[in-house]
């Protein structure tokens, strides 16, 4: 267990040091009027570079990573992060420029948002892309509101999103964030959307339905262009959520199948590395009659000159300052360049044939409620488990002491002690039958030895944390 | 090029395990008019040509390597401790997802809870939250937890704010029926006189950025004070670097303070690797969006670290969540953490005095230049100050371009009404020979 900085704080101990002043120091107090000075000194740690250095190198080794362990959470796809992408975001001339900078200093910057832009086009079949959004869950707010916007373009009041049961919870977030009311919908028990039931919720009021394709269980939904043609005959919009794309690329794309708009994770789908959470990138994609509502800018190019444009009047505005997350989006185009066309059909063929193998071995020892095919992931039940007491929490901690990052549990909602895998295509064989072989030595244990479960993690640097105390009693900073 | 491994042997072992023949077989159910028969993209690269496209592409930007930069609003160029790099390079950082297993994400769970507890330092307000992603979206995020934290409807915004986030709050609020009205300025100032005008008992916050868009510190006490009492929340925005010696926002009456981290030892990235910071009073603690790292024990009574207050979050609430953030800015909030960690509060003060300092030479220097005047006449800036020019605009930013200095920001392009005003900005990452050299080139133009 690692001390906290505060408690590795020794006076007058000190990492950085400031440079020499060059001109005259300026007492703060003889410059700037009192009142708007800091009286109480903030208390930041004093710690000697060393030992800073110590502090958080351990830190990191208190982390399960991709780098150090396989990352099997479903929905997240953590597939590998290559090193050149993180490499390439950091060239000088990319990462030390100003977002303010006049174009003609830009020109390398906007041909990689341009292209960019192209690419992701080609690859969900959408015609305009905005690179802008910082993350998935901001795709969907701007998409939805570009929904809006199209709809009070057109005079027509629409109020309502509809949200599959089985959606990610920033589905139905991210609707209410843009004022819409949520209409939920009831999915079968296999995930699927029964158009029947869709036709009965799409009254004409609905702006648009927000779909998962594959959906959260996993699974390609058969009927999409059944559930397309009844939303469009409704005059609604078909919204696509993006984050299972890994199981599509170069096999279909959303376009295609009807969507209207998009957004894509690139931090998972293009394999962009996500630090604890975060940076990530979810540009939105729409089909040209929405191109005008995108956020501003866009990248556009006139006689090889490309350049920033901000006349869009009937954009919604920004999302987010500047460009959106640049170096996100550079590791997504070195990713996409570096698959081609071939490598990135390759990769969701790899994906859906690792995660149908893993079900192959696991479906039959524990429920599969979506049956024995899936795409890239799947979700297993461990309703049997509680036979013995034991929940799903208690499998997935003890994973954790076989050295892997427990797979995604508890979602989607309507599968009961839901345990969700997705492999990735960068995962060989190897790994996928080792981590089977010790699945299924749990699920013994389970039977055998329930305790062990219940008792896990035991090989990690905490065991067992109590959350109900960390939120009834909330200790949130030293 | 691309990352996968696998033999013919293993796929044929694969494909009888699964009970298929080929790949093809597991997309059968995928209608064929939603196919794809190729995609048409060029062929992959190998890591060679992909390294060399890249250094060409890079090579057709200036990069701020390249030039000594004058430029900030909202962007700024500061020097970057390497033990930065070093720690957030840290593969087990790097490519580590939002720690929803706690046990195995100690590393990342404490770095977070380590930046809480610096960020609620620095703002001396209560509670901190993990991040957002970036300073804009975080603003208007914390003016909805306002208008839900009030139930009032009506917004008063400073001027003075970047443009930006001015443009972002707006954004995220058009889908709710929200008044905003501007606070027009006084000098370079948020002008308290309207301010006391304009505001009414429907206000659900105030939000003031200090240092302003211009540069100029605003006296937040005073505008808490001129509003009181009534049910409202005042909003700061600030440069966390200007606070080693500015008022906290804490003590000065915020409620809630946000602002960009970049400035935290995140490279200037075109305006891409930021973080938004967020912190609050106790009350508004629930309120508050995004994830939120909290401490507790494990079955051995050690001290550990796990997400927490989650019943505000979209996973459990959807359609109520206080927020839609999952994916937020973690990475580049760790660089803020080791940034905020290194200089102990003595050397962040001398720090910000130095930003101080080296912007006020500047500032003295142009200003005693024919034809370049200071727009304003309270100085009461931190590290960005507005001068006016007699000179033609274009020639001197194009004559400083010549001499590899990028230059001040022209107002006329956010602000009309300010024609021949630059904003220019000094950091403790320009030397005095680099404000002399600017200086020079002034003179002559
Ligand atoms: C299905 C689905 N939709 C949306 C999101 C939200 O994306 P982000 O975390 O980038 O905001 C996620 C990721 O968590 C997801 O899995």
């Amino acid at each position: 267990m690692e001390k906290l900085l505060k408690e590795i704080s020794v006076d007058g101990y000190k990492a950085y040091s400031v440079p020499e002043a060059d001109v005259p120091i300026k007492d703060p107090g003889k410059i700037l009027e009192d009142k708007l000075l800091r009286k109480k000194q903030p208390g930041l740690p004093e710690i000697s570079e060393a030992e800073l250095n110590r502090h958080f190198t351990r830190l990191s080794k208190e982390n399960y990573a991709l780098s150090t362990n396989f990352y099997p959470l479903g929905s997240c796809t953590m597939k590998y992060n290559p090193p050149v992408n993180e490499k390439i975001s950091k060239l000088s001339g990319l990462a030390n420029l100003h977002p303010y900078q006049s174009e003609d200093t830009l020109q390398g910057a906007l041909e990689i948002l341009f292209e960019l832009e192209k690419n992701l086009c080609e690859i969900t079949g959408m015609d305009a892309f905005s690179l802008q959004p910082a993350a998935g869950a901001q795709g969907e707010f701007t998409g939805l509101l570009i929904a809006r916007a199209y709809f009070n373009s057109k005079k027509e009041k629409r109020t309502k999103i509809i949200v599959p049961d089985s959606a990610h919870g920033t589905n139905p977030a991210s609707a209410a964030l843009a004022g819409f009311e949520i209409v939920s919908l009831k999915s079968e028990s296999n995930g699927i959307l029964n158009p029947a039931k869709v036709k009965e919720v799409l009254t004409n009021d609905v702006a648009a339905i927000m779909l998962t394709v594959p959906n959260t269980l996993g699974v390609f939904e058969k009927d999409i262009l059944a559930v397309e043609e009844a939303v469009h005959k409704n005059g609604s919009l078909m919204y696509y959520d993006g984050a299972n794309l890994n199981a599509l690329l170069g096999v279909s794309r959303p376009g295609n199948m009807g969507f209207d708009i998009l957004h894509v994770n690139l931090h998972k789908t293009f394999s962009t590395p996500h630090g604890g959470g975060g940076p990530g990138a979810g540009p939105v994609g729409v089909k040209k009659f929405l191109a005008d509502f995108l956020p501003y800018p866009s990248v556009k190019k006139s006689s090889e000159k490309y350049f920033l444009n901000y006349n869009m009047p009937k954009s919604i505005g920004r999302v987010r300052s500047f460009y959106g997350n640049f170096p996100v989006l550079v590791k997504a185009y070195a990713y996409i360049l570096a698959s081609g066309a071939e490598g990135l059909k390759r990769v969701s063929e790899q994906a859906v044939i690792n995660a149908n193998y893993l079900l192959s071995i696991l479906g039959k020892k524990l429920n599969s409620p979506a049956g024995n095919r899936c795409m890239h992931e799947f979700v297993l039940s461990g309703k049997d488990l509680t036979l013995n007491g034991v929940r799903t929490l208690d499998l997935a901690k003890r994973l954790l002491d076989y050295g892997y990052y427990a797979p995604t549990i508890y979602f989607p909602l309507i599968v009961e002690e839901a345990i969700m895998i997705e492999p990735t295509e960068t995962e060989t064989k190897a790994a996928l039958d080792e981590f089977a072989q010790t699945f299924i030595k749990i699920l013994e244990e389970a039977k055998t030895d329930p305790e062990k479960l219940k008792n896990s993690p035991q090989n990690t640097p905490v065991t067992r944390l109590n959350e109900v105390e960390a939120a009834r009693k909330p200790i949130l900073h030293w | 090029m691309d990352y996968i491994s696998i033999n013919d042997q293993e796929k044929k072992e694969m494909f009888s395990s699964i009970g298929v023949s080929k790949a093809e077989d597991l997309f059968s159910v995928i209608p064929e008019k939603a196919k794809v028969k190729g995609l048409n993209l060029p062929k992959g690269l190998s890591e060679q040509e992909l390294v060399s496209k890249f250094e060409i592409l890079a090579g057709k930007n200036i990069s701020l390597k390249q030039m000594k930069s004058f430029r900030g609003a909202g962007i700024y160029e500061h020097f970057i401790p390497s033990l930065v790099d070093e720690i957030t390079g840290r593969s087990e950082f790097l490519t580590a997802y939002t720690p929803y297993q706690a046990e195995a994400s100690q590393g990342t769970l404490q770095t977070i809870f380590e930046y809480q507890s610096l960020i609620t330092q620095l703002t001396g307000l209560d509670v901190a939250n993990a991040s957002m992603y970036d300073g804009a979206s975080a603003l208007a995020e914390a003016a909805l937890v306002s208008i839900r934290s009030t139930g009032k409807k009506k917004l008063l915004v400073s001027s003075a704010l970047h443009p930006e986030y001015f443009q972002v709050l707006k954004t995220y609020l058009q889908g709710l029926a929200i008044d905003i009205k501007t606070i027009p300025l006084d000098g370079g100032n948020t002008s308290t006189k309207d301010l006391k005008n304009l505001f009414d008992p429907d206000t659900a916050s105030v939000i003031i950025q200090s240092p302003n868009f211009f540069g100029q510190i605003e006296d937040l006490e005073e505008i808490k004070k001129l509003c009181e009492p009534a049910g409202f929340l005042l909003i700061s925005v600030v440069n966390p670097i200007s606070l080693g010696i500015l008022k906290s926002p804490g003590e000065a009456g915020s409620d809630i303070c946000v602002g960009e981290g970049q400035v935290l030892g995140n490279p200037s990235g075109m305006g891409g690797f930021t973080f938004g910071f967020m912190s609050c009073k106790q009350s508004l603690a629930w309120k508050m969006p995004g994830r939120i790292v909290g401490q507790t024990t494990d079955t051995k009574g050690r001290r550990g670290f796990v997400l927490t207050l989650q019943s505000r979050e979209q996973h459990i609430r959807r359609e109520k969540a206080t927020s839609n953030i999952c994916t937020n800015s973690a990475l580049n909030a760790l660089a803020g953490c080791v940034y905020l960690s290194g200089w102990g509060p003595e050397g962040f003060k001398k720090l910000s005095t130095l930003n101080l300092s080296k912007s006020r030479y500047a500032f003295e220097e142009i200003i005693k230049i024919k034809g370049f005047s200071a727009a304003f006449s309270n100085h009461n800036f931190f590290n960005e100050f507005v001068i006016k020019t007699t000179k033609d605009v274009n020639k001197l930013q194009s004559k400083l371009l010549d001499e590899k200095i990028l230059g001040p920001l022209e107002l006329e392009k956010f602000f009309p009404e300010f024609k021949n005003c630059l904003l220019f900005c000094v950091t403790e990452a320009r030397t005095k020979k680099d404000i002399d050299k600017l200086v020079d080139i002034l003179k002559e133009c």
